[in-house]
């Protein structure tokens, strides 16, 4: 690379990596600033931060939907874990004719919008009386065609010399699958987790929809619901927002390693 | 009679039924949420009525999609968003990551964390976020007033606020593909660039010769989320606009939406309207495939 190409590599970047970063910064200005100063244009780290964490709380049920959100999300990723690695293991170490139709056949589903299932889902719901339970949220995105490739891609990589070797040991199947298997694909294991987590806890429409008490607010319905009143309290907006991402962020942090080594696996 | 089979299966036979077993509840919970809805749907788009006193109407309801000038006027919405943000986003997301594919560059991890960001943020996040950088009194005008130039009401005319959601977007989700990229290139031996560049190839031209073809099914896997990803848009539709000025920014989405859960509620036409959704993401992702199968 000549020098002007790396300077011009590096400007690109740098503007990129700028315009990323600041509507996050611009999200943490405002959460520690009050509206009026905020909104003049003020960009610096304000003292606010306090009063509008005060202004949120007396207005919106902060901890329940926080509850809320981190329950749903929980649950689902745990038992999303669960159902679908054990699928994508299956289609790839058991797999015969009948097993890769069926696949083929699941991976149909990944291109059904979802605006095209909710309302038929909405209706079965209602029947089964599960409106504002939560369970109603989490069942339909339990199990995912993209999850299950993504570990059918993993084993994939699993060497059937572990699995011949530790049937010789005595181990039973489903012992092969725990104690072989889970602990060799953490990468894989940390890219499900972070997208199922995000997901389930970014979800918006279907818990407006399938959610309408107040007891089941969730974090994204309850910033949707801070831009209600006539004025709108930006430094509160702010701190909403703000509160909103921490979970995700932190999870980002601490997966984001084995995110893209886990995407590296599912491209190849 | 039962014990006799099982005596007579092999330890292969065993094994498949065992597969089977673990992977019935995935499948059956697809076959549940999404095979039967997707069913349903199409069963209530040729119906009318509400609740549970619905009657087969045929296919009145695909009739009204084409007279609906709203219907209409979401399409275009959401289809001008599809011809100027997917292409805009994906050949920005291949440009960077082809620039941190770079072994001569310093500070990749830092520049990959910072582009990649955004998406940590949940779509309604964003949206509130942009929407007050581009509020009347917020910190574009601000900046727009301290260097001399007049305000810009970004939401109270059409255009400027097609601009924010699309700009938005992109923000949004550069570094999601970007992602998807950099793993391709992983995949990609570095030593056909240094191939290339000794052959006395440009980056641009590796870029291009090398890096565009190869990572082709990549590429082509990327176009086809953020196709069915757009076709569907609905938070941003809903929180960052509104759909307004007017409806001059609401998504298809966020019009099956208000069909079905605002004011009087109607199922059958709303199904129809996501029936045609599910006939353009089918279209388009055909193509994609077919575009991408393509060898030269």
């Amino acid at each position: 690379m000549t020098k002007v190409q790396k300077f011009f590599a590096y400007l690109i970047l740098i503007i990129a990596s700028l315009l990323s970063v600041f509507p996050l910064y611009y999200m943490i200005a405002g959460a520690t600033n009050k509206s009026v100063d905020f909104m003049r244009g003020r960009m610096t780290l304000g003292t606010y931060l306090i009063e509008n964490y005060k202004s949120l709380i007396s207005q919106q049920n902060l901890g329940r939907a926080m509850f809320n959100s981190f329950r749903n999300a929980l649950i689902l990723t745990a038992i999303s874990m669960l159902v679908c690695s054990l699928a994508g293991y299956a289609f790839e170490v058991y797999h015969d004719k009948g097993k890769d139709i069926l696949m083929t056949v699941l991976l149909i589903a990944m291109m059904l919008p979802f605006v095209a299932i909710m309302i038929p889902l909405f209706k079965m719901f209602s029947t089964w009386h599960m409106v504002n339970n939560y369970w109603a949220f989490i069942l339909p995105s339990i199990s995912t065609p993209f999850l299950i490739m993504m570990f059918r891609q993993a084993a994939r990589s699993f060497p059937t010399d572990i699995i011949e070797a530790s049937r010789i040991d005595g181990l039973s199947e489903l012992g092969i699958f725990f104690r072989m298997f889970v602990p060799t694909m953490k990468s894989t294991y940390g890219a499900a987790i972070t997208v199922t987590f995000m997901n389930a806890w970014n979800n918006y429409m279907w818990p407006k929809i399938i959610f309408q008490g107040d007891n089941q607010t969730t974090m994204p319905m309850l910033v949707a619901n801070l831009l209600g009143a006539y004025t709108v309290d930006y430094g509160m907006l702010m701190l909403g927002v703000l509160i909103c991402t921490l979970p995700t962020a932190i999870i980002f942090f601490f997966l984001q390693k084995s995110f893209t080594n886990g995407i590296v696996g599912a491209v190849k | 009679m039962e014990e006799k089979r099982k005596k007579k299966m092999t330890l292969g036979q065993k094994h498949l039924i065992t597969g089977w077993l673990y992977l019935l509840p995935a499948a059956i919970l697809i076959f549940v949420f999404s095979f039967y809805p997707i069913v349903r749907a199409f069963i209530m788009s040729l119906e009318k009525g509400v609740g549970q006193r619905m009657t087969f109407t045929g296919f009145t309801n695909y009739a009204r999609i084409f007279k609906d000038k709203i219907f209409v006027t979401t399409l275009g919405n959401t289809f001008l968003y599809l011809i100027i943000q997917v292409p805009v986003m994906l050949i920005l997301a291949l440009v960077f990551a082809s620039l941190l594919n770079n072994r001569n560059l310093r500070f990749k991890g830092l520049f990959r964390t910072c582009i990649f960001l955004p998406c940590a943020t949940s779509l309604v996040s964003y949206s509130m976020i942009f929407r007050s950088m581009f509020a009347n009194d917020g910190f574009i005008n601000a900046v727009l007033t301290n260097i001399g130039l007049p305000k810009i009401l970004w939401f109270t005319n059409a255009w400027s606020a097609r601009f924010v959601i699309i700009m938005a977007l992109i923000w949004r989700w550069t570094g999601y593909n970007m992602v998807f990229y950099l793993a391709g290139l992983q995949n990609i031996e570095y030593s056909i660039y240094e191939a290339a560049k000794i052959d006395g190839a440009s980056p641009t031209q590796s870029f291009f010769r090398i890096t565009v073809p190869l990572l082709r099914p990549t590429i082509v896997m990327t176009a086809i989320m953020s196709i069915n990803g757009t076709l569907q848009l609905f938070d941003e539709s809903v929180n960052l606009t509104n759909g307004g000025p007017g409806r001059s920014t609401m998504t298809m989405a966020h019009y099956i939406y208000n069909t079905c859960f605002v004011s009087s509620p109607n199922f059958g036409y709303a199904c129809a309207m996501s029936m045609s959704i599910l006939v353009m993401v089918a279209v388009l992702s055909f193509i994609q495939m077919k575009v991408g199968d393509k060898r030269d």
